[in-house]
C-alpha cells in the first residue's frame, strides 16, 4: 500500500477503484417500469412533469450563472453541485414528460425547442439574484418546497415519478441544509449581512406564495393518486422556514408569517398574505398570472435566449 | 466587494474515509469561515464523485509538523534497523499459527 500517497492508498483496495471518479456508482432508475399506470391521464401526467422538470431546469440554469461570480472558490463549487443535481432532475423529468405525451419528443426537444410561453415553472424559478442573499433566500424557499413535495411524491402511483423523487430526495435535502446554514450565517451575522439576508427574504417570500396555489391539472392528478396538491406541502414549509428564520434572526413580513402559523385572519385555503399587509400588497399581482400557465416575467425569455442559443443556432450538433 | 471587509477564510485539512478503507486519508485543504463550513465544503469538494463515507476536517494552524531540517535526524537512523521488521525474524517450526 501506498502509505505516503492519498491517491495511492485509495486506489489500493479496488482494481476499478480510481479514486479521483470514485466506485460503486448505482443507477436510481434501475428496474423501474417505464410503463403507465392504469387510468393516469397521460397529457396531464406530461404537464405535470414539465411543471417540476422546469422548476428545475431553469433554477439550475440561474445556479449556473453564479459560477465565476460565488463570493469563494468553494461555494462556487457547492453552487455548481446543486444546479447539477437539479439539471439532473430536470432531465428525467424531462424524458418522462416526453413518454407520457406520446409524440416523439424527449428531454433535448422539451429544453431546447420550447418558447417561454410553454415553459411551466414557477416565476420564482426565473428571478434574477440581487446579490448572494437573494439566491440563498430563493434557493431555501424553492428547495424548502421542493423537498416537501418529493418526499411525498416517492409515494406516486406512477413508478417512474416515484423513483424520481425518491432520488431526489437527498440531494434536496442537502440543498435545503446548504441554503438553511447561510442563511443563518447571513441574518445572524453582521448588522450588513443581517440587513441584506432580511430584504432578500423579505422580497422573495411574496412570490413564493405562487408555489402553493394549485393547478388544476395537479389538482386532477393528485385525486389520482399521481400528483401532490401543493397545499398541502404548506404545514411542512411554514414550519421549516419559520424555525431556519426564527434561528437566523430574521423578522420576516408580518403578514406572511401570521398565515404561515395558522393565524385566524388567514384565509382556508388561501396561500396569499393576509390582506392588508405588506407581503399582499406586494404578492398579489405578482401571483396572479402564474408560471404554472407559461404567464412569465420578461427574465425567462432572457435564461432561454442563453440556454437555447447554441442548440437552436446549430440544430442536431454534437460535440 | 471592497477591500476593508474582505477577510481571507483560514484554511482546513480534509481527510475522507473512502467506502473500504479503514482510515480517513488526507485528500487536501480548503477555505470555510468555521469547522461546520469546512465540512460541507469538503463535501462538495472532495466527495461528489462518490469518493467517501465520512470526512474529518483539522484547522491548518493547529496541525504541528515535524521541521524538514530534522529530517536526517529523525528518519534516516531507522534506515538500517531491518530488524526492527517482524519479518527479519525467522519464525521456529514449533510456534504455529504466525
Amino acid at each position: 500500500m501506498a502509505f505516503d500517497d492519498a491517491y495511492g492508498a485509495l486506489t489500493d483496495h479496488d482494481d476499478d477503484a480510481r479514486w479521483a471518479y470514485g466506485t460503486g456508482f448505482t443507477d436510481p432508475l434501475a428496474g423501474v417500469p417505464a410503463g403507465f399506470p392504469e387510468g393516469v391521464d397521460r397529457a396531464g401526467l406530461a404537464a405535470y412533469c414539465l411543471m417540476l422538470g422546469d422548476d428545475a431546469l431553469i433554477m439550475s440554469h440561474r445556479l449556473q450563472q453564479w459560477v465565476t461570480r460565488a463570493p469563494e472558490l468553494e461555494d462556487e463549487m457547492a453552487l455548481a453541485n446543486i444546479g447539477l443535481d437539479l439539471l439532473g432532475q430536470a432531465r428525467l423529468l424531462l424524458a418522462r414528460a416526453g413518454e407520457a405525451e406520446g409524440a416523439g419528443r424527449d428531454e433535448d426537444d422539451l429544453a431546447y425547442r420550447r418558447d417561454p410561453h410553454e415553459f411551466r415553472n414557477v416565476r420564482l424559478a426565473e428571478r434574477a439574484d440581487a446579490d448572494f442573499a437573494h439566491l440563498i433566500a430563493r434557493l431555501l424557499v424553492l428547495t424548502t418546497w421542493r423537498l416537501a413535495l418529493f418526499d411525498r411524491l416517492a409515494g406516486s402511483r406512477d413508478p417512474m415519478l416515484a423513483a424520481i423523487a425518491a432520488k431526489g430526495v437527498k440531494e434536496l435535502t442537502y440543498h435545503r441544509d446548504y441554503a438553511a446554514r447561510w442563511t443563518v450565517r447571513l441574518g445572524d451575522g453582521t448588522a450588513l449581512s443581517h440587513e441584506r439576508m432580511t430584504a432578500a427574504v423579505a422580497e422573495v417570500l411574496p412570490p413564493a406564495a405562487e408555489l402553493f396555489q394549485p393547478h388544476q391539472i395537479e389538482l386532477s392528478l393528485a385525486a389520482a393518486g399521481v400528483a401532490v396538491d401543493p397545499a398541502t406541502l404548506r404545514a411542512e414549509f411554514d414550519t421549516v422556514l419559520a424555525e431556519v428564520l426564527t434561528t437566523a434572526t430574521i423578522d420576516v413580513a408580518p403578514g406572511f408569517s401570521a398565515t404561515a402559523v395558522g393565524s385566524p385572519a388567514a384565509t382556508p385555503g388561501s396561500p396569499a398574505a393576509t390582506a392588508g399587509s405588506p407581503a399582499a400588497a406586494a404578492g398579489s399581482p405578482e401571483t396572479a398570472a402564474s408560471g404554472r400557465d407559461g404567464e412569465h416575467t420578461e427574465a425567462l425569455g432572457g435564461i432561454l435566449a442563453e440556454m437555447q442559443g447554441l442548440a437552436r443556432a446549430v440544430p442536431g450538433g454534437a460535440w | 466587494m471592497s477591500e476593508d471587509v474582505r477577510h481571507e477564510w483560514p484554511l482546513f485539512e480534509v481527510f475522507v474515509r473512502a467506502k473500504r478503507g479503514l482510515n480517513h486519508v488526507h485528500v487536501g485543504s480548503l477555505r470555510a469561515a468555521d469547522h461546520q463550513m469546512a465540512v460541507q465544503h469538503a463535501r462538495d469538494l472532495y466527495t461528489r464523485r462518490n469518493e467517501g463515507v465520512s470526512i474529518w476536517v483539522v484547522r491548518s494552524d493547529d496541525v504541528v509538523a515535524s521541521d524538514p531540517d530534522d529530517k536526517a535526524a529523525y528518519f534516516e537512523p531507522s534506515a538500517d534497523k531491518v530488524y526492527r521488521h517482524p519479518t527479519y525474524y525467522a519464525i521456529p517450526d514449533s510456534v504455529p499459527h504466525i
